[in-house]
């Protein structure tokens, strides 16, 4: 069994877990995910700051909601 | 040379600002938080107005391919050469091949890098500061992207010796809750009475666009008395007559949400505003994250101007500590 791995956001912002209003999440709770994909955004100073899985593994859940406001530091999601 | 091997997310070449267009839109853009970028160039034995950079939330990672000395100071966004921890507020030396990254950041918003002899591009408008929403200054009008070749000017006007160190007591600590002290007025007198008193009282929320431009704060909508639509003035209450923006004036279209104009925001418009950030609280401005509070202080001209001078005794205090220690 390989441990858990929080996936962090470095900046404050909004959290998005779709890549515009109208698409589809970027993944699911229970996806499996590569290196480098791109699991949501934050939105900070009116930039998109893309939020990417550091290792291949499956995205266990997310810790916050599309949308809600994130600190620097916080947890998004978890792999495992 | 520096070679920018990850930009961070907005890595940008500042110096003291662009001073004296201002009377034709051009604002000063310019470190945001101009104590800590001071004193980095100190350790560093740079002019005052040397270009540095300025990072903000999240480290670039630079590799550098020369041996220099370097300075880090502002809020706490921990730095490391080649993966090891290295002191923030000191004279460090880097080796050609060094690479220096950013753990997450701690405190504060903003960081900058000072590198001796400063970051050589050319001046425009006889500033090296960039101006992203005209394009203008630092390193190709815009801030740094990957693959990037940072030239560094050839001399620092003094050398200091490795390991200078700012005294603790002047290093600036920085909490998710703060107090910006500001003037009142210009057009202050276009909100009601409880609406200035609302805007003293209650505590701000910081939104995600607060940037170089501006921040933008979250709370109860304020009310203004109501008037006859002037000439010249637009038809909603919180306009007036075009009038020259202060640095740090607060408006609040609508009543909705004020907005503290800062480095890069445009130098004049029609929006009352209501009262002015200190030029003693915008470098502390500078480090306040999205998300976090704030309560406006109303302080006096004369106490604005002591703030001022008292911010200035400390970059002369550096100056002196620098001089009889780090030479």
């Amino acid at each position: 069994m390989s441990e858990n791995k929080s996936i962090i956001s470095p900046v404050p912002g909004i959290f998005y877990r779709k890549p515009s209003p109208d698409k589809e999440v970027f993944v699911n709770e229970g996806d499996s995910v590569k290196a480098g994909d791109v699991i949501g955004l934050i939105e900070v100073m009116k930039n998109f700051y893309e939020i990417k899985a550091e290792a291949d593994g499956i995205v266990e859940r997310f810790c916050v909601e599309n949308e809600d406001i994130v600190d620097a530091g916080q947890e998004v999601a978890v792999m495992k | 040379m520096i070679h920018v091997l990850n930009p961070g997310l907005q890595t940008t070449v500042q110096d003291q600002g662009r001073i004296g267009y201002y009377e034709i839109g051009m604002p000063p853009s310019g470190a945001m938080d101009k104590y800590s970028y001071t004193i980095a160039n100190l350790l560093v034995g740079n002019d005052e107005n040397a270009a540095a950079l300025e990072i903000t939330y999240m480290g670039p990672t630079l590799e550098f391919r020369e041996n220099t000395v370097i300075a880090v100071t502002g809020g706490e966004i921990p730095p490391k050469i080649n993966g090891k921890p290295i002191p923030m507020w000191e004279t460090v030396s880097v080796a050609s091949g060094d690479q220096l990254s950013f753990d997450f950041v701690k405190q504060g918003a903003r960081v900058y890098l000072a590198v001796a002899g400063g970051v050589d591009v050319p001046a425009i408008m006889e500033s090296r500061s960039t101006y992203t929403l005209c394009g203008i200054g630092g390193f190709e009008g815009r801030a740094l992207q990957q693959g990037d070749e940072l030239r560094v000017g050839p001399v620092a006007r003094e050398s200091v010796r490795v390991g200078t160190r700012v005294p603790d007591a002047l290093i600036p600590q920085f909490a998710k809750s703060h107090e910006i002290r500001v003037v009142i007025g210009l057009c202050s007198y276009r909100l009601t009475a409880e609406s200035k008193q609302s805007f003293l009282s209650q505590e701000w929320t910081v939104t995600p666009e607060a940037n170089r431009v501006g921040y933008r704060f979250k709370g109860e909508r304020l009310g203004f008395v109501p008037r006859e639509q002037p000439f010249g003035a637009g038809s909603n209450p919180s306009n007036v007559v075009d009038l020259g923006y202060p640095i740090g004036s607060i408006q609040v279209p609508d009543g909705v949400e004020p907005i503290a104009l800062l480095n890069d925001a445009v130098t004049g418009g029609g929006y009352a505003t209501i009262a002015t950030v200190i030029s003693a609280d915008l470098n502390r401005m500078a480090q306040i994250k999205s998300n976090e509070k704030v309560r406006f202080v109303s302080v006096t001209l004369e106490e604005a101007l002591q703030a001022r001078s008292e911010v200035k005794d400390r970059i002369a205090h550096i100056k002196q500590a620098i001089a009889e220690n780090g030479r």
